[in-house]
């Protein structure tokens, strides 16, 4: 039986904190980590709970990310509670093994710290590390502060255990903006917490020796399409199963989320879509030009996998410009949001006229101002009816302004 | 026959992996490609043996795996000492043993590697590899005879 650890009913807690304090109250059984800045002390706290006798669980050291993923793949396979942490270059070293956790549909949880990728090195927060796992076959939740980074750490368990989904979740938080901002948090009581999860429920546990498994089968083409579209199924229809717990989390918590958060949207004419902390200084920035008389609002997407296309339309239709921001390098492309808003909002009738913004790479600040700037630009190109600028610009960077393609729409 | 007893065990290698037309859709398949081993409770069959248990079709126990061998050892029994370096070495499963005696090849397991004529100790050997469609009693008949030992 675990140590009582007394919590308050308001903390003051960073990010990692937050995070950590989900993972113990999950009771989370086998964390295997291989730390990295700025996720560190989500494993290292946890590692700290066992140590102190506040959770009856494991603390796997490993040699390697590769190696953190893969013991959590076998602890979970095994049929326990697993969860670990990374950001950045440990998330790429995790890359291979995320394929294998969503594949063998092993509930594990993920805290992502969002960290720029090399080279040239970099420790701040940016989105290259998340988007790398967009194609990995995980649920992915974006945490824009860190109350909600220790939600939705809760709710990940619950959306990953159920058995209709069964697939791995990672809950994304942005390096060190989020991570080591201490803000207040209202975290659950340790019962509550009980309540709300439940112990995890195993299916097809390796420890079951009534019934031995093998895991990892190989299938060439004659099996792997129909394993791989029943996995992408398990994804899509995991949606109802997101919007279900959120609802319940709402009701234990007070705190409700939603697949895609629209702020000052009823009326919007211009619209900032992003994720993570940006979000936040877009609002102010929204609620600011209301005052200013431009109809500024913000779509936040709080589900980036599987990605709310039809939510995205409904929450975007009758606007009529939005600036999608990608946190991400582009890598000879256009921002990878962008892609998927602009596709979801090519099938409404009204088609808003969508423009892309690369930003904040490497932990550039993101600020009240230049979202102003943005959304004014919007404002010109609602007025002007065309897209008024390179349909690709990039936010916040020094020297010659970089932008690319023009539009073919009058 | 040599290993005619065991073959004759009627879940062993009943069939092909590459069979196309009973392969079932998406919306079949076990999640996450997870394969039961046996049919039904499998507590206490550790003591049985392999005829006995009740491999699932998903167990390669049941499947014939050996398609892509192009050549196979020959065991013969007049030489065998029934030492079993070749049931110990074997890196699949396909030397058949029973109360330390040796019966013979599982054919629809092995997968040609030469492992158990390499470590045969009896002189001459007691595997030895042959073409995949040579016939037993061909094999056999040209089996060499004992290597005399060479004076220093």
């Amino acid at each position: 039986m675990a140590e009582k650890y007394d919590l308050n009913e308001r903390e003051v807690w960073d990010g990692n904190f937050a995070a950590s304090q989900a993972m113990r109250q999950a009771k989370v059984d086998v964390m295997a980590a291989y730390p990295i800045t700025p996720s560190t002390p989500i494993v290292e706290n946890y590692g700290a709970y066992v140590a102190n006798g506040y959770v009856d669980g494991e603390f796997v050291m490993v040699e390697s990310e590769h190696a953190a993923m893969s013991a959590c793949v076998g602890a979970s396979a095994a049929g326990g509670r697993v969860a670990t942490a990374t950001s950045s270059q440990g998330f790429a070293l995790m890359v291979e093994v995320l394929y294998q956790a969503s594949g063998m549909r092993l509930p594990i949880v993920l805290n992502v710290v969002n960290r720029a990728l090399a080279s040239p090195l970099n420790v701040r927060g940016d989105h290259g590390d998340m988007y790398l796992g967009r194609d990995s076959g995980w649920i992915q939740f974006g945490a824009f502060n860190a109350q909600e980074s220790y939600d939705l750490a809760l709710c990940a368990f619950k959306v990953a255990e159920n058995h209709s989904v069964r697939l791995p979740t990672m809950v994304h938080q942005d390096g060190f903006i989020t991570s080591h901002t201490a803000q207040n948090v209202y975290p659950l009581t340790d019962k509550a917490v009980d309540d709300f999860l439940g112990d995890i429920k195993p299916v097809d546990d390796m420890l079951d020796f009534s019934r031995p498994v093998t895991y990892g089968a190989q299938t060439e083409e004659d099996w792997h399409f129909e394993h791989k579209a029943k996995q992408h199924k398990a994804l899509m229809d995991s949606r109802t199963v997101i919007d279900e717990v959120f609802e319940e989390f709402a009701k234990v918590s007070g705190r409700k989320y939603n697949r895609v958060e629209s702020y000052d949207m009823e009326d919007a004419e211009v619209a900032i879509v992003g994720l993570g902390t940006t979000v936040e200084t877009a609002r102010v920035a929204a609620k600011e030009l209301r005052k200013e008389g431009i109809k500024a609002g913000v779509v936040a997407i709080r589900c980036f996998r599987p990605f709310p296309f039809d939510l995205v339309r409904d929450a975007l239709e009758n606007v009529k410009a939005v600036a999608v921001t990608d946190r991400s390098s582009p890598g000879g492309a256009m921002g990878a949001f962008f892609n998927e808003v602009s596709a979801a909002l090519y099938s409404t009738p009204k088609r808003p006229l969508v423009t892309n913004f690369i930003y904040g790479l490497g932990g550039r600040d993101f600020s009240i101002e230049e979202a102003k700037r943005i959304f004014k630009e919007q404002k010109a190109h609602a007025d002007a009816g065309h897209i008024t600028t390179d349909i690709q610009q990039f936010s916040g960077l020094r020297g010659p302004k970089l932008g690319y393609f023009q539009t073919k729409r009058g | 026959m040599q290993d005619i007893k065991l073959r004759a065990n009627e879940n062993r290698g009943i069939h092909q992996l590459e069979s196309g037309n009973d392969l079932v859709g998406w919306n079949e398949v076990t999640q996450g490609s997870i394969l039961p081993s046996f049919e039904g409770n499998a507590n206490n069959i550790a003591h049985l043996k392999a005829e006995e248990r009740s491999y699932s079709n998903h167990n390669s126990y049941t499947a014939t795996v050996a398609s892509w061998r192009v050549r196979k050892p020959v065991f013969n029994i007049d030489v065998c000492i029934d030492c079993q370096n070749c049931w110990v070495w074997c890196p699949d499963s396909s030397i058949l043993s029973r109360d330390k005696q040796m019966l013979g090849i599982d054919y629809d397991h092995c997968k040609g590697c030469e492992v158990c004529v390499e470590v045969c100790p009896t002189n001459p050997k007691s595997l030895l590899m042959f073409n995949e469609h040579e016939e037993l009693g061909t094999a056999l008949s040209q089996w060499p005879e004992k290597k005399k030992k060479e004076k220093n």
